[in-house]
């Protein structure tokens, strides 16, 4: 797929980030990239510390140690673990969604993608005053708001089901909405807590053709933690494989895919396993022959 | 368990199901109830025995719950044939709620009922005078719905338990108390410097304790109002202590006195005088208080503020990732709620003419509180007609005179109104957890708003 | 110094009788994770029960043994006190039980209220005094006039006190009820698919809870020999802070919390104002809430995103 591009293209930079939770050590060390324009995956087995990564970079946690550089378009440097949670969406415009959803559930599909556009509609409301007096200011950038919101729905089919409750929704129609909510933020990235989990294959695929979308259509990267090999290695640029919390591979999906630490680690396996399990996931016995 | 063997034990089990009750209800009585202690004739306390006070508490306890599970095999009968009805999604998609019709319609009908009561109290007991009773009790009403309507701004909308809103009301009661005797200020300049008071005292207070969830800001918004009432009784020299501060200045219309002087009101109007003109007065100054509360809180709603408020009872983590400051926006609900109390308290306190800290205790804010749950959290409407019911009810208590010709001349009804006020705010709980109107109206909508039932809305976190 | 030990006795006899409430909130809460606000009623409603089983056994029976009384009157207490911790879980929260989150704690502010009242219409509202039943006592040092007393009343409050803290501990840690109690603390829905019945052990947790409020309330009306139907709040609040102090969910730190609130309230009376004790009290539950949330003992809770 693309090629390794320079460091100056990234638009996220993960520099030696430790995460330790008292003497327990979540993510050791970890450095990465993430480049514009690219969907970046971040694979590894159960409590490889993917989720915390993540919590670093969105702001949830603050790293014991490390630096996370976010690069906007514009040259403008970021450094996420100095930010107050909601500013990393608001002023450095990373925007997140969460492995077990959550959607402002008592909430309507429309008003969940207009709370994501609080910070534009605030300013327009004259931080509340000018909107208490009706002036046409605010209702303009409400009608905006709105719009903007349709397109959304209309993208992630939604359009009809705008006015109910969104804990109403069936689960995919959850995600796709979350997604959409993170995007009404209008990210640099975008990072997606394992988007595909509980979706059925059709819903699969139509997520993958909205994160394309995502990429191709809007300025935003994608980071995505993802379990789905087949979401993973259809639709990624790149793709860092976490063990333990500490980094095992980094490269194109043809190359994670073909290493065989990432094998052993991802699936657990001893070394004479690895044979029947690469059958699994694809891979040639020759290829991993050469290897040996 | 018991549903599965409510219908099948019949009579014996109910009779015997309430036996074990009265049986319950004896053991309780004893000893708190059988003996009643008094101050003897050497200042020792004395017993006296009550018995039949037990045996009637026990026999009403039987008789209730007799008619309770009675009533219940009846409703699970009827239930038996239908099929339920209490699934989540039933009431949540689907055609327009017609709840919400009716509850447009009880805002209005309300606020109809309201601007005419006066005249109403008046034509219905001959003069003015005559209907004072009914105004009074319209004005008390009047003040538990605007507490209402600005505390379910921080607990209805942004899902903030505050147990201590009542320390913001006594801000406003003795800022104005406070203002006009020392400065000689009017209602008029004290009004807003009051709500401008009550929402510094909140945020002062509301910024170091906006982090903590769920009953730990009950308590330390309980922790607070207590604090704000033993200042003003302990603050001798500025409050004036237990005593409180008496002869404030008594409302004006817009500067001109309530008196029968050349200058009063009556003279400059054209009238005879009647003192209840400053009743009926200071019965639309609280109607439009109230009003003004419950307008712009439904203006709120629909700005980007509102929403804020309620996605933070959704899921404040969801906010903060969508760049939400949560912190300000906390604060601000409280800020705003606080105000709204503070502008209650200068009218409280304009018009008693007299404050105390007593006035300020821990059971107004149970009672405020009390009302917007019940009401349904973030219900306008809920609110005014929990406020009716909880301030009105006891209130009716005063009406039950003939009473006394079954319990004897001692008995006074208005002694067991905390008594009764206590056992409702349970008995309510227990049979609508989630307040009289449940349901959740979009601030905004592609099509037609429609209620959201509340199995979906979450009650906030902190 | 002297002044020091005597506060020192009294700070430790009060907190004692705190401590003893604050198990109450601490286990209730870390159960079913609600505020019991009726708690501090129910130990007022207990000091009643006592007052009028001393007035039964000393006035109409003629009990003239101090010791016999206090045992015949603390078990009577906490039976019927255990009887309306009972009822109160049976009648206004058990029904509310999984069901909105603000609920269970207005059904509580209901119960407090009721329970305030129902002592106030059955009893009157006039403080009600106890004839001193135990004096006298030890002095245990004298500097410049100034005696070091530690009376009989507060050894049998810290011994009552240490004796059935002891018993509770065992019964806590060592029974089946007990290690119902902590599964039931951990997951409700996993002890209950392993098969304990988690009404009766919230029931019983409620019971154990109003038999301490019981010896509290007990202890409270020996030591200071009065007792009012509006008696209940302002202990009942300090003892919530003890427990939040201690680290809520956690007994031994209910105790210590006890004990710290009992002293810091004592001392703050003692050497700056007696008027704002109460404020000092308030005070501390904000401050330990806001700093220090989880408590001396009690486990952080770390927000799971």
């Amino acid at each position: 797929m693309t090629e390794p591009t320079t460091r100056a293209d990234a638009v996220l930079t993960v520099d030696h980030l430790t995460m330790r939770f008292g003497g327990l050590t979540a993510v050791g060390d970890l450095s990465f990239q993430a480049h514009r324009g690219d969907i970046t995956a971040l694979i590894g087995p159960n409590g490889a510390g993917k989720t915390t990564v993540f919590n670093c970079i969105t702001g949830f946690y603050k790293p014991t140690e490390g630096m996370l550089t976010l690069a906007h378009a514009d040259g403008s440097k970021h450094l996420l673990e100095r930010l107050p949670n909601h500013a990393v969406n608001r002023i450095s415009r990373v925007a997140r969604t969460f492995q077990n959803i959550r959607l402002f559930q008592g909430m309507t599909v429309l008003e969940n993608l207009l709370v994501a556009q609080h910070a534009p509609l605030m300013r327009a409301s004259g931080m509340t005053v000018l909107g208490l007096l009706g002036l046409p200011v605010y209702r303009r950038a409400e009608a905006a708001a709105i719009e903007r919101a349709k397109e959304w729905l209309v993208r992630i089919g939604l359009i009809e089901r705008a006015d109910d409750p969104a804990g109403d929704l069936p689960y995919g129609a959850q995600r796709r909405l979350e997604i959409a909510r993170a995007m009404c933020t209008e990210p640099v990235l975008l990072c997606l807590d394992e988007p595909a989990a509980g979706l059925n294959p059709r819903e699969s695929g139509e997520l993958n053709a909205l994160l394309r979308h995502i990429r191709d259509a809007h300025d935003t990267s994608v980071l995505l933690i993802e379990h789905d090999m087949s979401v993973v290695m259809e639709i990624s640029d790149h793709v860092v494989v976490l063990d333990y919390g500490v980094k095992i591979a980094d490269g194109t999906p043809g190359e994670v895919r073909a290493d065989p630490r990432v094998i052993a680690a991802y699936l657990g396996v001893e070394d004479e396993e690895v044979e029947a399990v690469e059958a699994e996931v694809g891979l040639t016995v020759t290829h991993l022959e050469v290897e040996a | 368990m018991a549903a599965a063997t409510r219908g099948a034990d019949g009579l014996t089990g109910i009779l015997k199901d309430a036996a074990i009750y009265a049986l319950g209800a004896f053991a309780l009585c004893v000893p708190v109830v059988s003996f009643r202690t008094d101050a003897g004739a050497t200042g020792g306390l004395e017993l006296t025995p009550r018995w039949v006070l037990v045996a009637g508490l026990c026999a009403a306890i039987f008789l209730a719950r007799l008619a309770q599970r009675l009533v219940l095999m009846r409703r699970d009968a009827r239930r038996a044939l239908r099929p339920s009805r209490s699934q989540a999604t039933e009431a949540v998609s689907g055609t327009p709620n017609a709840g919400q019709r009716v509850s447009m319609l009880a805002l209005w009908l309300f606020i109809g009922v309201a601007l005419t009561l006066p005249v109403v109290a008046a034509l219905a007991s001959g003069s003015l005078g005559e209907g004072r009773y009914w105004i009074d009790l319209g004005i008390l009403i009047l003040t538990y719905v605007m507490l209402g309507w600005g505390l379910n701004i921080v607990v209805g909308l942004a899902g903030l338990l505050d147990l201590g809103y009542v320390a913001f009301y006594a801000v406003g009661a003795y800022s104005y108390a406070l203002l006009s005797t020392t400065f000689g200020l009017s209602f008029w300049i004290c009004l807003p410097l009051a709500g401008l008071f009550a929402a510094l005292w909140g945020m002062l207070l509301g910024f170091p304790v906006l982090r903590l969830r769920g009953d730990y800001l009950a308590i330390v918004t309980l922790a607070f109002g207590e604090i704000i009432r033993l200042v003003l009784i302990n603050w001798v020299d500025v409050t004036g202590g237990g005593a409180g501060i008496s002869s404030i200045p008594r409302a004006t219309f817009f500067g001109i006195p309530f008196t029968a002087g050349e200058d009063g009101f009556a003279a400059r109007f054209g009238l005879t005088f009647d003192s209840m003109h400053r009743v009926v007065f200071l019965y639309y100054l609280i109607l439009a208080l109230a009003l003004i509360t419950n307008v712009v809180t439904l203006r709120l709603r629909r700005l980007p503020i509102g929403r804020a408020w309620e996605a933070l009872r959704e899921d404040e983590i969801a906010c903060r990732s969508l760049g939400i400051n949560t912190t300000t926006t906390k604060l601000t609900a409280f800020a705003l709620g606080a105000a709204f109390g503070g502008f209650a308290g200068s009218f409280f306190a304009v018009r008693q003419g007299f404050i105390s800290p007593e006035s300020f205790n821990f059971l107004e804010s149970a009672i405020i509180l009390a009302i917007v749950v019940l009401g349904g959290m973030g219900s306008q409407v809920g609110v005014a007609i929990a406020a009716v019911a909880m301030v009105g009810g006891p209130e009716m208590l005063r009406n039950l005179g003939f009473l006394k010709s079954i319990f004897g001349q001692g008995f006074d009804p208005n002694e067991y109104r905390l008594l009764l006020f206590g056992l409702a705010m349970v008995a309510m709980m227990v049979w609508r957890p989630r307040g009289l109107i449940s349901e959740r109206t979009p601030s905004v909508a592609l099509g037609e708003r429609r209620a959201i039932s509340g199995a979906h809305v979450s009650e906030g976190h902190g | 110094m002297d002044v020091f030990v005597q506060q020192l006795i009294n700070g430790l006899t009060l907190g004692s009788i705190y401590g003893l409430i604050a198990i109450g909130y601490t286990m209730v809460f870390g159960i079913i994770g609600m505020v019991n606000f009726a708690h501090g009623d129910v130990f007022m409603v207990s000091s009643f029960i006592a007052l009028i089983g001393f007035l039964i056994l000393t006035a109409w029976l003629g009990v003239s043994s101090i010791a016999l009384a206090f045992l015949i009157v603390l078990v009577v207490s906490m039976v019927l006190t255990a009887l309306w911790g009972w009822a109160i879980e049976r009648v206004a929260y058990r029904p509310l039980r999984g069901s909105f989150r603000l609920a269970p704690l207005i059904s509580a502010i209901g119960v407090s209220i009721f329970l305030s009242n129902f002592v106030q219409v059955t009893q009157g509202a006039r403080n009600k005094p106890l004839p001193p039943m135990l004096s006298g006592g030890i002095t245990l040092f004298e500097t410049d006039g100034f005696q070091v007393f530690l009376s009989y009343k507060q050894c049998l409050i810290m011994a009552v006190t240490a004796v059935l803290l002891t018993g509770f501990w065992y019964l806590v840690q060592r029974t089946p009820f007990g290690r119902a109690q902590r599964a039931c603390e951990q997951d409700r829905k996993m002890a209950a698919l392993l098969g304990i019945d988690v009404d009766r052990t919230i029931s019983l947790t409620f019971v154990l809870g109003a038999a301490l409020a019981a010896v509290a309330g007990v202890l409270y009306l020996m030591y200071y020999g009065v007792v009012s139907f509006s008696d209940g709040f302002v202990p009942g609040v300090k003892a919530f802070t003890a427990a939040v102090l201690g680290g809520i969910g956690s007994l031994p730190g209910a105790v210590l919390g006890g004990l710290i609130i009992g002293l810091i309230e004592t001392f703050w009376s003692a050497y700056f104002s007696i008027e704002y004790k109460d404020v000092a009290a308030f005070s501390i539950l904000a401050v330990v809430l806001i700093f220090m949330p989880s408590g001396i003992l009690g486990r952080a809770e770390v927000e799971k995103v």
